[in-house]
């Protein structure tokens, strides 16, 4: 029953994977090579559209890897089976929460843990500039000092800067405007 | 049951307009979720984000769960979660059918780069947005600068930060330096 077989890979993965969609990378590798159902080289095809689609990158995974298998069911069973832990996990620590909210000792945790999450994903983001304005690759190559900073993505930025956060007009738009505004400008002047 | 359908669009619409991992979520969630409908605050957002780091399965799943546990119960995380997924599986099973070529087109590689420098930009935003409910005090501040370098410049899990964090907060409070 290869249903029940995708549900229950993806169900292992949802439950040992930690932290964002690039964390089930190394369960899909083993998968690959536990299962034979896909390949090495299609999981890279797998992980570029993933990452080139909307929706989180760890459920983009599982739907294709599940749909490869075994067509829409099987990307149904796979998904499911990614979240079904997450629910059941996450369903009883938020009640656990709510029961300690007030309690001393949880707030003075959390006091901790909410500059820990800015700090996270100000790192999150560091690391997609990195992917997004500098062309370190290019740079190795060539060591042309101007071949470091991808210049259109730079001004990209920087016109982004000025519109969400000091144009008053623009400055309240929903952040999709601004997403598909950039992936025209990347369409319009082949970033 | 109203409210069901309502977490389960709300947060189909945040997974249709996400591109990446979970961290590229958090402008739409503040807009989403704590601007346009109230169902939280940018305070309780960082909660289930620190919490939805260090238990099983990915972050955007957990704060999902999480949000739609807080507005609905039990049955408000499943509907929450199911939206969140929902996108994904019409876009993923569409692109896997039709366009197995789809991540190698020119024009798709040109508009995700553009993508990604926005995608900068709001977590920027969401950042500075952020930092005033998250760090209060001088001690939350070296607290988020340690965790931003650190994890700059060091391979180091998250879950190691979180712990560590909530520690820090505990003994902070005790030792009285909270809030100066």
């Amino acid at each position: 029953m290869i249903l029940l077989r995708l549900f229950y890979e993806f169900f292992k993965t949802g439950l040992f994977a930690v932290g964002g969609g690039m964390a089930t990378l190394p369960f899909l590798y083993s998968m690959s090579d536990a299962t034979g159902w896909f390949s090495h080289g299609q999981l890279a095809d797998m992980i570029a559209v993933s990452e080139s689609t909307p929706g989180p990158i760890g459920v983009n995974m599982a739907t294709y890897v599940g749909f490869t298998t075994a067509g829409l069911p099987g990307a149904l069973a796979a998904t499911l089976g990614l979240v079904t832990p997450s629910i059941i996990i996450i369903l009883i620590i938020a009640r656990v929460l709510q029961a300690f909210r007030q309690n001393r000792v949880v707030d003075a945790a959390f006091y901790g843990l909410r500059p820990c999450s800015v700090g996270l994903i100000a790192a999150a983001g560091l690391l997609v500039v990195k992917i997004a304005v500098f062309n370190f690759d290019l740079y190795a190559q060539t060591g042309a000092i101007g071949d470091l900073l991808n210049l259109k993505a730079l001004l990209l930025a920087a016109v982004l800067v000025v519109l969400t956060r000091y144009v008053k007009a623009t400055k309240k738009l929903h952040p999709i405007v601004f997403i598909l505004g950039s992936a025209a400008a990347g369409v319009l002047f082949s970033f | 049951m109203k409210k069901l359908l309502e977490l389960f669009l709300a947060f189909a619409k945040i997974g249709a307009m996400t591109f990446g991992g979970g961290y590229a979520m958090i402008p739409f969630l503040e807009r989403e979720l704590v601007e346009k409908r109230g169902w939280t605050t940018s305070e309780e957002l960082m909660d289930y984000y620190a919490v939805g780091q260090c238990t099983p399965g990915i972050i955007a799943i957990n704060t999902a769960t999480f949000v739609g546990q807080s507005v609905a119960g039990t049955f408000g995380g499943i509907a929450a979660t199911l939206g969140m997924v929902f996108p994904s599986l019409v876009i993923i099973t569409l692109i896997a059918s039709v366009l197995t070529n789809f991540a190698e087109l020119q024009a798709v590689k040109s508009a995700f780069a553009g993508i990604r420098v926005c995608v900068c930009v709001l977590i920027f935003n969401a950042v500075v947005k952020l930092w005033k409910g998250a760090v209060p005090d001088k001690a939350a501040l070296v607290l988020c600068l340690a965790v931003f370098g650190l994890s700059v410049f060091f391979d180091i899990s998250p879950v190691l930060f979180v712990l560590l964090c909530a520690a820090a907060g505990i003994l902070f409070t005790r030792l009285g330096v909270r809030g100066k």
